[in-house]
């Protein structure tokens, strides 16, 4: 089983966001950048399949130079090779056209990409692809078997969850659940060394155009103080909510 | 030429979503000049949607799409902009929905905007705003297709009642061969039970709560708010509480009228996830804990005194406004 997983490259979650350039531009100054914790998982449950099943892995970005340590670290996790494709990830539909050339040129049976991810939080990579290139597709998958081309998946629902089965060539917008917390890898020393021995290939976008455009970014407004209510009144509490926010 | 939203339904009766997104679509359609239609899956008494503007329902009736289907749903949906000529077609924010519009999009050619919360600042050139960062920030998003298809967050423009039309038309769309692509084979819901998606109120328990033992009164407040329950990230990994009442940014997103955390310090990334909630109430002993910087209220106080009292003012309140 060839797999590819999708990697997006995001400020870390404890990152304050800020933005420059008259609000138009994200400010990435003093931002760590860390693999969407989406794709932590889906990268994990891809090492399963390489160890238990035999599978070949291949990481890929859509991003410009400044990502290259996020593939790096993929790769320091196990992954077998790195695809780059070096443009700036201008939206949702560029960016899946762009994986869509990928995972068609290189067959893949199975793509691995988050259910969203948390810069942008788009929600739609990974579904787009599977249109694109007329896969199946389950989304907010938190459990994934495959056996020969037969998949079984378990897609988290509002209030509850949903089996289904499926089969290759197949694309997850995957999440927590896939693995465990407790199972995420971090890279050792042996797999950094290996990791700068593996093959990073750097490839051209094509000519797709964005859909959507970013113009501009702004922060919430800044909160009220809060209304502290003794322990000894929680009636006062009641009122509050009945009268003054009116939700009870 | 109408706007067009995706209206959806539980076991025949649409859910508040879809009346929300009728208000939204409506003020759409006039700013636009034009009428609002929507579109219904295996749903009753469509003239409900008349009250919230509403001008045309196509009904769709078919056991074929008793269980979610996203290919098919997504066909369906994208038939009916069809055959209205829609520019504009608006969907929610549930799990469903946010599962079906990449594939919509693609059928449309439409640019995508998803967790939209607030009318277009323009139509032409086609604005809007959206949360991006996980409810840290907000971000413009200029769509620059001839069709535009619109995420709406949750409780994000609430209830403008304002009477449509309300003709209602039958409607069919082919089922598309590769839907069978994907079969649900069980689901495994919980009836009865109010879900995160759906709830006005959230009660949510953090790992100050000591130990699973303790949910019980967890269980009676939200009981007796009709709310749902949650939990933060540690909370689920210690197997307290099940994975799917995570809540915060790498968890399910909250943004119900009214939530209550207990027992949570108030992480960024656990606010991030529940700060599109309107109002946020905190009981924890720690007077330093974050969350009373993010909160509208505030109890300074023991979770295990202060949430039986709780409880039984409450259910004297309830049983005085009943
Ligand atoms: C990549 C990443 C992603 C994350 N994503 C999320 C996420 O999506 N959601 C999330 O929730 N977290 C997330 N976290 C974890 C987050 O950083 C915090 O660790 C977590 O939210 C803390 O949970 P807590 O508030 O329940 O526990 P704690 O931080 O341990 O807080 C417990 C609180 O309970 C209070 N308390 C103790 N006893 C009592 C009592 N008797 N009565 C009242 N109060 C009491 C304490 O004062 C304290 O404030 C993430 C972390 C990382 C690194
Ligand atoms: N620039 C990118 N390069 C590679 N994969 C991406 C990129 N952006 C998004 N993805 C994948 O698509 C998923 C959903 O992203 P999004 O649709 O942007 O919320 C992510 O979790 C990734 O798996």
């Amino acid at each position: 089983m060839k797999i590819l997983v999708c990697i997006s490259h995001v400020p870390d979650t404890t990152s304050k966001i800020n933005f420059t350039e008259g609000d138009t531009k994200f400010d990435t100054n003093g931002v760590q950048f860390v693999i969407n914790p989406n794709d932590e998982f889906g990268l994990t449950r891809a090492m399963w399949f390489k160890e238990k099943q035999g599978a070949t892995v291949t990481v890929v970005n859509v991003g410009e130079a400044d990502t290259e340590p996020t593939l790096r670290k993929a790769l320091a996790i196990g992954a077998d090779e790195a695809i780059r494709i070096n443009a700036h990830p201008s939206d949702g539909f560029f960016v899946a056209q762009q994986l869509a050339k990928v995972a068609k040129e290189g067959n893949y049976d199975l793509i691995i990409a988050g259910r969203e991810s948390i810069d942008y939080n788009g929600g739609m990579v990974p579904g787009m692809l599977a249109s694109l290139i007329d896969a199946n597709f389950v989304n907010t998958c938190i459990s994934l078997e495959v056996e020969g081309t037969d998949a079984t998946a378990v897609r988290e629902i509002d209030g509850g969850k949903e089996t289904v089965k499926t089969s290759l060539p197949l694309v997850i917008g995957g999440q927590k659940g896939l693995v465990e917390e407790k199972d995420l890898r971090i890279p050792n020393m042996r797999g950094i060394m290996m990791a700068r021995k593996k093959a990073l290939t750097v490839l051209d976008p094509d000519d797709t155009q964005a859909r959507t455009q970013a113009v501009a970014f702004e922060k919430p407004a800044p909160k009220g103080d809060v209304k502290l209510v003794s322990p000894e009144n929680l009636d006062e509490l009641i009122d509050l909510l009945h009268n003054e926010a009116k939700v009870i | 030429m109408s706007v067009l939203i995706y209206t959806e339904s539980e076991n025949g009766k649409f859910k508040k979503t879809a009346f929300e997104l009728a208000s939204y679509g409506k003020e759409i359609a006039n700013m636009m000049g034009t009428t609002l239609t929507a579109v219904a899956v295996n749903a009753e008494n469509a003239e409900e949607l008349a009250n919230y503007g509403v001008d045309k329902t196509l009904m769709v009736t078919s056991d074929e799409l008793k269980n979610f289907n996203a290919k098919a749903y997504a066909h369906t949906i994208s038939s009916a902009a069809e055959q209205e000529g829609s520019k504009v077609v608006i969907i929610s924010s549930s799990a469903n929905a946010k599962y079906l519009a990449p594939e919509l999009a693609i059928n449309l050619k439409a640019g995508y905007a998803s967790n939209v919360v607030a009318l277009p600042e323009s139509t032409e050139p086609f604005k809007v705003k959206r949360t991006a960062f996980t409810n840290k920030a907000f971000n413009l998003t200029e769509i620059n297709t001839e069709v535009k298809l619109l995420g709406l967050s949750k409780n994000s423009f609430g209830l403008k009642e304002t009477s449509g039309a309300g003709a209602v038309a039958s409607f069919d769309a082919a089922i598309p061969d590769n839907a069978n692509g994907v079969e649900v084979a069980s689901v495994d819901k919980v009836t009865g039970a109010v879900t995160i998606a759906d709830a006005e109120v959230v009660v949510s328990g953090g790992r100050g709560l000591k130990g699973p033992e303790n949910w019980g009164m967890v269980e009676e407040l939200a009981e007796v708010l009709g709310a749902a329950t949650a939990c933060s990230k540690p909370v689920s990994d210690l197997g307290w509480r099940p994975h799917s009442e995570h809540v915060g940014q790498t968890g399910k997103p909250v943004a119900s009228n009214l939530y209550i955390a207990i027992g949570i310090s108030g992480a960024i990334q656990h606010l991030a996830g529940i700060n599109a909630s309107k109002t946020k109430v905190v009981i924890n002993n720690d007077p330093e804990a974050p969350f009373f910087k993010a909160a509208d209220y505030g109890v300074v106080g023991d979770a295990f005194e202060v949430v039986p009292q709780l409880i039984e003012k409450l259910k004297a309140f309830k049983s005085n406004n009943a």
